[in-house]
């Protein structure tokens, strides 16, 4: 091969071997620098057809065709030879051919990203606006054209050379071009900014926690030569000892003396339970509660919603997963059908004070998920103090219970549904109560026709609230 | 402002920034500069520019904009009380900053946080002021990570996830009880409503995706590498068991992409009432084990903890190790014919060498020396696996089973 490493030779000259029928052992590949070149001695192969090989190692082989190995290209028509044979070469990952391309390839994909990571530019200077750059590198295989697309993709607006000492690649009035390789001295030795990115370096640096081998595993030391900060490694591992010590040993000093002057800028709106008078003192002083444990996962607390005037107050069980995250009530999936059997009903949802027996969601974490949990019965009459202040400040004439978990928040009972349903009953104070399901028992019932008659009794008793508050 | 020197507040700036362990630029959507003939692109997988001696990646410039902050969090080396030397940036000299390391190819993009001044909403609009140069007037198209500060107005909120790639709220502890005593202006309310925010914007940004009429324009993506958030460890007295519930209710709630567990360590001129310690290093990489059990192997907290003692990772063994120690009836699981989810199970396995062997076998058996072609060590797996050449026998069962994995004591110094 005349350049070590251009796919498009390699690749030409396999394929004609490859359709000529040349066995891998009969090939000798050599570079230009060996004295003969590969068609020198070896008779012209007639093409008989063609061969197809899979796409995937197609792709594999222009990566692995920059590895410093000499045996690569052998290797390589040896794989394709094979798998021109066998279609499920590829996949054999136990095979040691595979095994030695498939380490091959990660090494030359290493190396890729390591160049990606580790070409550092310095500046040239700046022409009609546009600044260029130039920069020496020394990859470890002869990768620059498996880089080359990234620094374009990344630095289209700015002209820039790669120089290393295989080729070069130049980008300049928006085309990229490649060269031959070169020298360290055709590129700057410093450059502005490298101050700045050392002083970075330094500062971002936590003594305390040194771990020479995880740096070096992944910034080995053949990169350092060409790496600006790594001349600070050892002055930074050396002082690194001493700093933390002086920060063990430093005697705790006095508060910075404008601690208090900053501080009276945080704001203070702390709540206490006596000063809740309006509804929006309830939505605000909500989210402190901590009277039962389940603030501590919920996002918010979530405060009833509506007209402080409303006839007609509805009352849920809890926030569910969209509600938390929202701070509203009934905007999740259950309160869509909510608001759709309430204008079936003829009732204007905004017309409403909708709340909840509890006012933080509860739920088990499963994954990406929160599954819904039902409050047990303690921490709904913990939380009916809440309940108890919305009611108080709202004075509906008719209350409607969603559930079971609502009517034990608003009658302090437990009862069934079935037992309450369908009748008007009367709370202290004269407060009309009509019990009914709660949305979200619709959604989960399986078979259509039972759901459509329950959809229907559940719309029937919106409907008898709409009659009894008129 | 101070007229100190770039090169001054660069060091206090990124000194202050430091503690923040997150410093990823994967995970976002592709861009290139081809288009804006400007400078930046995003290739989906992270790059690290560098490594500092601490072993952690450089990916981004990651600098406070201010360490000036009215709030007074112990574990924190700007709290108020703090006698630190204090900075500040203005937004053009960030601006200047990101794009001179970018365009020399230091780094990914930038990492902007910044302590609490004024007020919250101050603070979050200069964050976004940032941001809107990078993109607005430089049409940069590098990594953008913003902190969202806790308790910053949505609508401040919903523009930095216009502008960045990645959000994060840091909720810095993991029980309420730890965050009310070391951070007394931190509210976890506050910070749990920040992040859903974040998710709410998120989840709006991919429904109008969905519902886009064909030939109308793209609706704008919404931090597209998603958010992440940082809680210390050691700080204070939560355990394992207590961190990673918190975790989980965190990835549950808000789609987070990463909880980031950082060891305390030790800061210039730290309040009394925190450890003087070496930062506990090794907790720190149980915890991200168990996080990565819980995310990719199917493994539910309550599982991992069986694992544990007293609410605390076993930190001589890993934590799956640590489960099937105590679940030895579960082995051994024939390489062969184990569905994934068993084999994601077993002890020195990892996803990519689950991933293998499943392929390889439905081309035939595995035996052990196919075995060493397909993961980085047989030695810990045997005794939890069988071949047509390999049966563990009572070695799954051996009472010293732990002892052949866990490193040797340390021996004690003699006293003299």
């Amino acid at each position: 091969m005349n350049t070590p490493g251009d796919f498009a030779e390699w690749r030409s000259a396999a394929r004609s071997l490859l359709t000529g029928g040349v066995a891998p052992e009969e090939v000798s590949w050599r570079g230009s620098a060996e004295g003969a070149s590969l068609f020198g001695d070896t008779a012209v192969v007639a093409p008989a057809g063609a061969v197809s090989l899979p796409r995937e190692l197609l792709e594999v082989a222009e990566r692995v065709i920059c590895h410093r190995d000499p045996e690569t290209p052998a290797r390589l028509y040896r794989i394709i030879w094979r798998a021109a044979r066998d279609r499920q070469l590829l996949a054999r990952t136990t095979d040691s051919e595979i095994d030695w391309l498939r380490k091959a390839d990660k090494a030359i994909r290493r190396d890729v990203h390591k160049m990606h990571a580790f070409v550092r530019f310095r500046r040239l200077g700046e022409e009609a606006g546009r600044e260029s750059f130039a920069a020496w590198f020394e990859p470890t295989h002869r990768v620059l054209r498996l880089t080359a697309p990234f620094f374009r993709r990344r630095f289209y607006g700015m002209d820039w050379a790669i120089v290393t000492p295989d080729a070069r690649a130049i980008w300049q009035d928006e085309t990229l071009t490649y060269g031959p390789g070169g020298t360290k001295d055709e590129v700057p030795g410093s450059d502005v900014v490298e101050d700045q990115w050392r002083t970075y370096y330094g500062a971002i640096f936590n003594p305390a926690r040194v771990k020479i081998d995880a740096m070096r595993a992944e910034m080995p030391k053949k990169y350092w030569k060409n790496l600006s900060e790594a001349q600070d490694i050892a002055p930074l591992l050396a002082g690194a000892e001493a700093r933390v010590e002086r920060m063990r040993e430093a005697a705790v000093s006095l508060a910075n003396p404008l601690t208090d002057k900053w501080r009276t800028r945080v704001p203070e709106d702390l709540l206490l339970d006596d000063d809740v008078k309006t509804l929006l003192d309830v939505a605000r002083a909500v989210d402190r509660c901590t009277r039962c444990p389940l603030s501590c996962n919920a996002t918010q607390g979530v405060a009833g919603e509506g007209p402080e005037r409303a006839r007609i107050m509805l009352v849920g069980e809890q926030p569910g997963d969209r509600e938390d995250l929202q701070g509203r009530p009934f905007v999740g999936p259950a309160g869509q059908v909510l608001s759709e059997a309430l204008e079936e009903a003829g009732l204007d949802r905004t017309r409403l004070f909708l709340t909840n027996a509890v006012k933080h969601f509860k739920f088990e974490p499963r994954g990406k998920r929160r599954l819904h949990q039902n409050p047990t019965a303690a921490e709904i009459d913990i939380c009916r103090w809440w309940l108890d202040k919305e009611r108080a400040l709202v004075q509906p004439d008719l209350i409607v219970t969603l559930g079971a978990s609502a009517l034990r928040g608003v009658t302090g009972k437990s009862a069934s549904i079935t037992s309450m349903r369908g009748a008007v009953h009367e709370l202290e104070g004269g407060t009309k109560l009509l019990a009914t399901i709660h949305p979200s028992f619709l959604l989960r019932l399986p078979d259509r026709e039972r759901a459509a008659k329950e959809r229907a009794l559940f719309v029937a008793d919106l409907a008898l609230a709409r009659k009894l508050a008129a | 402002m101070s007229a100190k020197p770039i090169l001054e507040k660069l060091a206090v700036l990124a000194d202050a920034a430091k503690y923040d362990a997150s410093c990823a630029s994967s995970g976002t959507v592709r861009r290139d500069s081809v288009g804006t003939k400007a400078i930046g692109s995003t290739e989906g997988m992270g790059i690290c520019h560098s490594y500092a001696p601490d072993g952690r990646c450089i990916s981004l410039l990651k600098i406070l904009l201010t360490n000036f902050c009215i709030y007074d969090c112990r574990f924190c080396i700007n709290r108020a009380s703090s006698n630190v030397e204090r900075a500040r940036f203005s937004p053009e000299e960030v601006v200047r900053l990101t794009l001179d390391f970018y365009k020399r190819n230091y780094i990914e993009g930038l990492f902007l946080s910044s302590g609490i001044i004024r007020s919250e909403d101050y603070t979050m609009e200069q964050l976004v002021e940032v941001a809107r140069i990078l993109r607005d007037e430089h049409r940069f198209g590098g990594y953008i990570h913003l902190k969202t500060i806790a308790g910053a107005d949505p609508g401040l909120i919903a523009m930095a996830g216009l502008y960045a790639d990645r959000l994060s709220t840091n909720v810095e502890l993991p029980t309420e009880e730890g965050l009310s005593s070391f951070a007394p202006e931190k509210k976890p309310e506050t910070i749990r409503k920040t992040m859903a925010s974040v998710r709410v914007g998120a989840d709006a940004a991919i429904e109008a995706a969905k519902n886009r009429l064909i030939g109308k324009a793209k609706p704008p993506r919404f931090a597209p590498a998603g958010q992440s958030t940082q809680m210390i460890v050691g700080a204070d007295a939560a355990r394992d068991d207590d961190i990673l519930k918190t975790a989980t209710n965190l990835y549950s709630g808000y789609r987070l992409r990463r909880v980031y567990y950082s060891a305390y360590s030790p800061i210039p001129d730290a309040s009394q009432d925190l450890p003087p310690v070496r930062p506990p290093l090794m907790r720190e990489h149980r915890l991200y084990q168990a996080d990565w059990l819980l995310r990719f192997y199917g493994f539910e907290r309550a599982e991992i903890m069986q694992g544990a003692r007293g609410g605390m990772l076993d930190l001589a063994i890993d934590p799956k190790l640590a489960w099937a120690l105590q679940r030895r009836e579960a082995f051994p699981v024939d390489i062969n014919r184990a569905p994934r989810e068993v084999l994601l199970r077993v002890p020195g396995l990892g996803t990519r060498a689950v991933d293998r062997i499943v392929a390889a076998r439905r081309l035939g058996k595995l035996r052990l020396g196919d075995l060493a072609k397909l993961t980085a060590s047989v030695k810990k797996v045997l005794p939890f696996i069988v071949t047509p050449d390999w049966r563990p026998g009572k070695l799954t069962d051996s009472a010293d089973l732990r002892a052949r994995f866990a490193p040797p004591a340390e021996q004690l110094a003699l006293a003299l």
